[in-house]
């Protein structure tokens, strides 16, 4: 562990119960250890910079299985870190110091960020919530009974000019749907970050990725007090019988990864 | 390897029916540990936006749509419900040449006639009316 070593940072918490993290394992598959300074915590892990160095690091994040396998042991230990603390700032994925040193000199230097994070984490936990819109239920919903109706100049024209129309009113209520889902989902976040201390939505997943069905019209990222960890389920739940079509997901708990940057007010007002 | 601190918590909301919530979905990790997390300046400096194919790759396996297209991956405009564009419009070609066809049949006369009253900001009918938009509709259709 001397100078081909780096550290591998997961997390920075305080009042961590460090007992949690006997035998834990990080990426690579080395054990974490901790680095503390003045009541912050960081917990680390030592990593070959043969590895985890800033070119080979670079390369190994281009390896999708590499990447895969590191960002779940990251995810693990940020996890388990959250777990064991009142409140645990999540560190961005592959965030390396060169030795333990380096560590405590960056909570010294990021102490003032760091503990506005943690103040604000405390006692709060990240929820994911989801949005499905089945296209085909919602376009059906919203399909006009007779095509043309738009313009009212639905008798003018022969068997074509009907048949195109309706493939028009068709496609209009696909659009339509998509609109309304949108829409949807605009409300549903309105009405989840009202319970939610902060609150972010992320892009929209591929549908290949989560393998569900549907289009994923809501991403959120909410962080609630643990107080109304379950008016929060309740209101997915409420919320998700509301449209047909629309279907829920509820996900978490999670650490507190949307909530944990200090840009966080600025990226806010953007969304 | 590791273990997993936080319980599943089962019990929170029937609404995840498939029990997928506890964070195993990949896609759901790497948006998050990519994406998100405080940014400290290592000593290890790798900009993860910096990075081409995984970039790319990312795009394939969390991206959304909209950044995907940006880096011209488009496979999912094989998906009937995402294409929107490219499916409906060999349908409104098809659907052109019926109605040309039809309208034919119909009036007796070998001139296409234009459709009206299907011109709103859907665009593949849109593309319809602009290429029979040249030929003026005769006067004397019938149907009017």
């Amino acid at each position: 562990m001397a100078d081909t070593s780096g550290r591998w940072l997961y997390a920075i918490a305080r009042e961590l119960d460090t007992d949690a993290l006997t035998g834990l394992r990080g990426v690579a598959g080395a054990p974490v250890h901790v680095v503390e300074d003045a009541g912050l915590v960081a917990v680390v892990s030592a990593v070959d910079l043969a590895e985890f160095g800033a070119e080979p690091l670079k390369r190994n994040l281009e390896d999708l299985d590499w990447l895969a396998a590191t960002a779940r042991a990251h995810d693990a230990v940020v996890t388990t870190v959250g777990g064991a603390a009142p409140a645990a700032v999540p560190l961005r994925l592959a965030t390396v110091c060169l030795g333990d040193d380096r560590v405590r000199e960056l909570l010294i230097r990021r102490r003032p960020d760091l503990e506005s994070a943690l103040a604000l984490l405390t006692g709060r936990t990240e929820w994911g919530v989801k949005a499905y819109a089945d296209p085909d239920a919602l376009a059906a919903a919203d399909a006009p009974a007779e095509p043309g109706g738009q313009g009212g100049q639905g008798s003018k024209g022969g068997a074509g000019t009907a048949y195109l129309l309706r493939r028009k009113a068709q496609l209009s209520a696909r659009e339509k749907a998509e609109r309304n889902a949108s829409a949807h989902a605009d409300r549903l976040h309105r009405e989840l970050a009202a319970l939610a201390t902060a609150a972010r939505r992320h892009p929209p997943q591929d549908p290949k990725l989560s393998g569900r069905k549907g289009w994923n019209v809501l991403n959120g990222a909410y962080l609630v007090d643990d107080a109304k960890a379950d008016e929060l389920a309740a209101a997915v739940e409420r919320l998700g019988g509301e449209v047909e079509g629309v279907r829920l997901e509820l996900t978490g708990p999670w650490p507190a990864y949307s909530f944990a940057g200090v840009e966080q007010g600025a990226e806010e007002a953007a969304r | 390897m590791t273990e997993i601190g936080q319980p599943a918590s089962s019990a929170l909301g029937s609404s995840q029916a498939s029990g997928g919530h506890q964070p195993a979905n990949l896609g759901d990790i790497l948006e998050r540990v990519l994406d998100k997390g405080l940014v400290i300046a290592g000593d290890i400096q790798v900009n993860l936006l910096d990075i081409e194919l995984l970039t790319i790759k990312l795009r394939l396996v969390v991206a959304s749509l909209e950044t995907a297209k940006e880096v011209g991956i488009n496979w999912w405009e094989n998906d009937p419900w995402l294409t929107g564009s490219n499916g409906t419009r060999e349908l409104e070609r098809e659907n052109q040449e019926l109605r040309e066809r039809i309208a034919r049949l119909e009036s007796g006369r070998d001139e296409p006639r234009q459709v009206e009253g299907a011109s709103d900001e859907d665009e593949p009918v849109d593309v319809v009316n602009g290429e029979l938009a040249e030929e003026e509709e005769p006067a004397r259709d019938e149907r009017r």
